[in-house]
């Protein structure tokens, strides 16, 4: 993993004079041994001290016999099964994610464990090494799905393996998975789905039955930690006691940055909006925003790449039409999982009124007792459900089948709360201090005769005015960050996919110690779509940015695409990867990720003069370098 | 014997006769730009920017190419992160302003195609696309190509388009000195291999030959106006051309030409050394010594005229500087013969006449009114789909006059029925119903486009006049033909410095207003009032066209009433103009 670890860019003043000046306690340290404590604890991140005051705890715990040796994870992979004998089985918490949310779940189920006695591994599955698979014995598994049922896109190495023919027979492995996803695609949990079906082909034996969380995946996925640990907890006879295990296995995974984490969606931090301009110039075809909020007295602090999440409001309007078509009063007392509100408040701030999931579809037909949704819930029916969740939100669907006399709370309980959303930040707190910037697509539709926005975007662009206030968090994107030091970059951007690159050479113009750098944009219209032109020219012009490609696929003539610049300037990308590059791409998932991803396996085919086969590994091995990273959505 | 010889102690402390260390930047950068290659071809390469290198801007001039930018969208963008809405204004070289039918569409074509949906006819009696992007360039310029136009010279430091009275009422007499002005035209432009190879893509080939043996590396000090004139009407203002040949006709049709040089408008309302003047008729030349005689009036401004300060670079400014006897005597010298004096004409305006003619061979001419030159579809006028239909139907020729109208010129007896219907068709038979103040109007093209504006004047002008005109209706004056000009800055390509009334921009809803022009372009105007806004504009006029209305000499024009009764004196010399 390569989460960049830095000065802090701001010193908290005095923060290491209160160590020096602060009492000695009696059982103080030779002055030697504070000195170097003192140099040592000068020079770590946060979260490397987070990690060293585990570690100290252990070695404290093992003089009191109380737990696992801190050597346990420097024995070979082989030794497990035998220790495994001797003591408490080994356990293994593997995370495929792609918003962090699996990463952040497995690293409190380990704390869950650690507290129950146990000392689980904790390791993303693009880090895992698949042949060690032989070698565990509970493998706790937390997965999210992507897109249209696949596998976090940086566990695909993983799935691969799994859903092989070279994964073996695990008739020892006990497992247990806990599946994320989206009720509002297709494939829901898909990739949960999957593991868990395989490892039971493998023989493996499952510990617990899987989870379905849906995008409010708190709750079930507390009740399906807690279940787990109870089971293990059972299997390690509750013999041990409480400890703090010093090590994790694999990579030390960075929780957010200390402050970052003083905030989080469930208390996110009141932002005022500084700036909202459309950066779409007249004649464009879409609308493109960007927002500078103020993170002053938050003491927030971010890394390029990371990105904002934001709470945003549904739509006034359609709180209204919804209580209107419902003739619900606003002030009906609602109770959520959050607490008592209103009704009102609960359709502002809390629950979704625009998707329509299947579950409300299966709500609603019981409701309205309405045919034509009864029809529709049948198991053969998927394709023409989808197709009329495509076509209907719930305020068309309440349209259409009123159900008179409904009570609020049964209203809200069909409903699922809203969720934050996600934007790449464009700045960089080195250039902009105490601001955030966003590039927001603003989503708007017409939807049975009505004009409909994205709620967040549409929050953004139509209720955020300067001095407005938005409720923001940081969300770390540890796995799209600048190398740490001066290699060159190639940024691969399509439309708000720039924003990252923003913040990037933001970062690296303020501290002056970036390497070579190529930004490849793309967007539909170079005279309305080629968002923050004047500052890439200027950073051009100051040798910030040393190369620039743009395509814009809808100016007259032939449609341009940012992989065929890649692919006119292939012996230069290639020169470049060769030379150490890291490659980023940001922006759609769904066609420009992948083809920009198939043009760079022709290109390092054809540059390399490798065969297909050499080049896809060529390319994974850059990814498990982390020298290729992506964020797309 | 040598110009030098002649007079020893010229100053040429300024000239090209120094190195370039000692004169002004620009000539450095003609000097190194390998006759007008520059980075053009580079700079059209850049996918980064709608714009071109700093140096091409320059450069490109010469091709007919100006840079410019939407002023309305300016702040907007700049705000937006976006750089200004670049684009580019193509200006055609068209002689005489007289093109054929399928020209005007290849013209029409390439206006919709990426133009905007206009086109401009221009005070030198050209077409000028705006709005062109810089992708859609080099697509414009070969298809002007194709209908063999080209935009060579139209702009920069050169003999810009020549023109030529459009003269409908005499046929053989126009034929004769339009052939002169596109011949004319034909020599003194540069050579511009380096058009052929960025436009057209032409290899560059190598030869010993200088590339440009009259204009050298450092073409003209600046532009240079050349215009044909045949009386009485002074349409194309002969006066306000750096080198004017006025066609002196005899029993046996075109004879010869009286020269006039030294005229030009530009100037600047910073530096009172800047100034328009009007040109000096030195002599008459036979009709086969047009091309002699022009080669050397612009030899003597090759050679003499000022390259330390462009904004003292023309002609004009050599002519004062050096006295026109000298001047005279030099260009003699080159000529190797003396001018013979000059011969009588008679001006009696400088306006348009509308509607229909015929002439000497029953050939029928049209000329309608186009308000500021704009060729555009209105919903009430498809001004542009009209006339591409009569391009398609017509037979002669178009002649766009120095008055941004439009002559359908030669139309044989039995196509004239074809073209009043189309013109009925649509809705162009009214177009000439216009007051006299209106008909001889002339705006330039200003805001948004022109990156010199500091005022409106196209968008502006035809709101100001509807105000005039009801001063005018008043006072009984509607039928009275006065001439009224406005540029949004002080270099007067819409030539308002010899209108009756004048107006130049200062700043937004701000003008200098100017009067006392004389009715035939004869006499430049003075400034009146200075940096004021409509109000005090209409207020002056009101006071003044009053006292005219009710004590004018019959027959007596606005501008010799407005010196008369004193609200201008009269400027007899350029370098006065600014006392």
């Amino acid at each position: 993993m390569n989460s960049v670890v830095r000065p802090p860019l701001k010193t908290s003043g005095g923060q290491g004079d209160q160590y020096q000046q602060g009492a000695m306690p009696s059982y103080a340290l030779t002055a030697t041994q504070w000195s170097r404590l003192r140099d040592l604890a000068s020079s770590l991140s946060p979260a490397q001290a987070l990690w060293v005051s585990g570690y100290l705890a252990g070695i404290a715990n093992a003089a009191d016999g109380l737990a696992m040796p801190v050597s346990l994870a420097e024995k070979p992979a082989d030794e497990f099964a035998e220790a495994g004998r001797a003591g408490p089985r080994k356990l293994t918490i593997l995370y495929g994610t792609e918003s962090g949310n699996c990463q952040a779940l497995a690293q409190s189920l380990a704390e869950q464990t650690r507290e129950v006695g146990l000392a689980p591994t904790v390791t993303d599955m693009a880090d895992y090494k698949p042949r060690l698979l032989k070698t565990e014995q509970d493998l706790l598994i937390i997965t999210s799905t992507y897109g249209e049922g696949d596998p976090p896109q940086r566990a695909a190495g993983f799935f691969e393996f799994i859903e092989g023919r070279k994964a073996p027979s695990l008739p020892d492995l006990r497992f247990a998975v806990l599946a994320l996803g989206d009720s509002a695609y297709e494939f829901f949990c898909e990739a949960g789905k999957k593991l868990d079906r395989r490892f039971e082909e493998l023989g493996a034996e499952r510990l617990l039955d899987r989870a379905d969380c849906d995008i409010d995946f708190e709750e079930p996925a507390t009740a399906w930690r807690k279940a787990v640990v109870a089971k293990l907890g059972e299997q390690a006879g509750g013999a041990a006691k409480a400890s703090i295990s010093p090590l994790q296995h694999g990579v030390a995974t960075a929780p957010a940055s200390a402050a970052a984490r003083s905030y989080d969606k469930q208390h996110p931090f009141q932002a005022a909006v500084i700036e909202n301009i459309v950066l779409s110039g007249r004649g464009a075809s879409k609308e493109i925003r960007h927002l500078e909020v103020s993170l002053s007295g938050s003491d927030l602090s971010y890394e390029p790449g990371d990105a904002l999440g934001v709470l945003a409001n549904n739509d006034p309007a359609l709180v209204d039409e919804v209580m209107a078509k419902l003739a619900l009063d606003g002030a009906t007392p609602v109770s959520l999982k959050a607490g008592e509100t209103t009704l009102a408040q609960a359709l502002t701030r809390h629950v979704e009124i625009t998707t329509a999931t299947p579950r409300f579809l299966d709500h609603w037909a019981k409701l309205s007792a309405a045919a034509e949704l009864a029809r529709l819930q049948a198991v053969d029916q998927t394709e023409e459900r989808n197709a009329f969740l495509r076509g209907h939100q719930i305020i068309d669907i309440i349209r259409r089948f009123p159900v008179p006399g409904l009570d609020a709370g049964e209203f809200v309980s069909g409903l699922r709360p809203l969720q934050p959303r996600l934007y790449s930040i464009a700045s960089s707190l080195a250039a902009a201090p105490e601001e955030a910037h966003l590039t927001v697509s603003v989503v708007r539709y017409d939807l049975n005769g009505d004009r409909r926005s994205g709620v967040a975007s549409g929050h953004l662009a139509d209720r955020a005015e300067p001095e407005a206030v938005l409720p923001v968090y940081v969300h770390a994107n540890p796995h799209f960050r600048l190398p740490q030091d001066d290699r060159p970059i190639i940024m691969i951007g399509a439309g708000t996919g720039v924003a990252p690159y923003r913040a990037f050479l933001q970062e690296r113009e303020v501290l002056g110690n970036g390497g070579p750098s190529w930004l490849v944009f793309g967007d539909r219209n170079f005279r309305s779509d080629f968002l923050y032109q004047a500052e890439w020219q200027r950073l051009m012009k100051d040798g910030v940015l040393t190369r620039m490609d743009v395509a814009f696929s809808r100016d007259r003539g032939v449609k341009k695409y940012v992989q065929h610049r890649l692919l006119e300037k292939a012996a230069d990308i290639f020169a470049w990867l060769e030379e150490g590059a890291n490659i980023y791409v940001c922006g759609d998932a769904a066609n420009m990720a992948p083809d920009v991803h198939q043009t760079l396996a022709t290109i390092i085919e054809t540059q390399g003069n490798l065969s297909p086969g050499a080049a896809a590994d060529y390319l994974r091995g850059l990814q498990r370098d982390e020298r290729y990273q992506r964020d797309v959505y | 014997m040598s110009e030098t010889a002649i007079y020893p102690h010229t100053d040429r402390s300024r000239d090209l006769s120094q190195p370039l260390s000692a004169l002004g930047p620009d000539e450095s950068l003609k000097a190194n730009s390998d006759h007008l290659r520059g980075t053009i071809a580079l700079s059209l390469l850049d996918r980064l920017t709608g714009a071109v290198a700093a140096d091409d801007t320059k450069l490109m001039k010469f091709h007919g190419i100006y840079q410019q930018d939407d002023r309305d969208l300016r702040d907007e963008r700049r705000r937006q992160k976006l750089e200004p809405a670049f684009q580019f204004m193509v200006r055609v070289r068209l002689a005489g302003g007289v093109c054929t039918p399928a020209q005007w569409l290849k013209l029409d074509e390439l206006a919709r195609a990426h133009g905007k949906e206009t086109l401009r006819l221009t005070t030198r009696q050209t077409f000028q696309f705006h709005w062109i992007l810089k992708h859609d360039l080099k697509a414009t310029i070969q298809g002007l190509h194709d209908a063999l136009l080209d935009t060579i010279s139209a702009c920069g430091d050169d003999a810009r388009g020549v023109m030529c009275s459009v003269n409908p009422a005499i046929s053989q007499l126009h034929a004769d000195v339009y052939d002169l002005a596109r011949r004319t035209s034909d020599r003194a432009i540069p050579r511009m291999r380096a058009y052929h190879e960025i436009w057209y893509d032409e290899e560059r080939v190598a030869t010993s030959e200088p590339e440009e043996p009259f204009y050298g590396a450092t073409y003209m000090p600046r532009k240079f106006k050349i215009g044909f004139v045949i009386p009485p009407v002074n349409d194309i203002d002969v006066y306000a051309q750096d080198l004017g040949f006025i066609a002196i006709g005899g029993p046996a049709g075109l004879e010869g030409f009286n020269v006039a040089i030294g005229g030009g408008m530009g100037r600047s309302d910073q530096s009172a050394a800047t100034y328009p003047r009007l040109a000096d008729v030195i002599g008459y030349i036979p009709a086969d010594q047009v091309f002699a005689t022009a080669e050397a009036v612009m030899g003597v401004q090759r050679d003499y005229g000022d390259r330390r300060d462009r904004a003292k670079a023309r002609f004009k400014y050599t002519i004062d500087e050096k006295g026109l006897d000298w001047i005279k005597a030099a260009i003699e010298a080159r000529l190797g013969f003396a001018l013979e004096p000059a011969r009588p004409f008679h001006f009696t305006s400088n306006g348009d006449s509308f509607g229909w003619t015929e002439d000497e061979t029953k050939r029928s001419h049209f000329t309608l009114f186009i308000e500021n030159g704009r060729i555009v579809n209105r919903p009430d006028r498809p001004l542009m789909d009209g006339l591409r239909e009569i391009a398609r139907q017509h037979r002669g020729t178009f002649r766009v006059t120095p008055n941004q109208n439009l002559v359908i010129a030669d139309i044989a007896a039995e196509d004239r029925p074809a073209i009043e219907q189309i013109l009925r068709q649509y809705h162009l038979d009214g177009s000439n119903a216009q007051s006299a103040l209106r008909l001889n109007s002339i705006a330039c093209v200003a805001l948004p486009t022109c990156g010199l504006a500091m005022a409106e004047s196209e968008r502006y002008l035809p709101d100001l006049l509807t105000k005039i005109e009801a001063i005018l209706g008043t006072h009984g004056l509607q039928d009275e033909p006065i001439t009224i000009r406005m540029s949004g800055c002080p270099n007067g390509c819409s030539r308002p410095y010899i209108a009756e009334i004048g107006f130049t921009g200062r700043a937004p809803a701000k003008y200098n207003l100017y009067l006392g022009g004389g009715f035939h372009g004869e006499r430049l105007n003075k400034m009146y009032l200075e940096n004021v806004g409509e109000g005090e504009i209409l207020a002056a006029l009101e006071k003044i066209i009053a006292h005219y209305a009710a004590e004018r000499a019959a027959g007596e024009h606005f501008g010799d009433f407005a010196i008369r009764a004193g609200y201008v004196p009269e400027v007899r010399e350029g370098r006065h103009f600014n006392n």
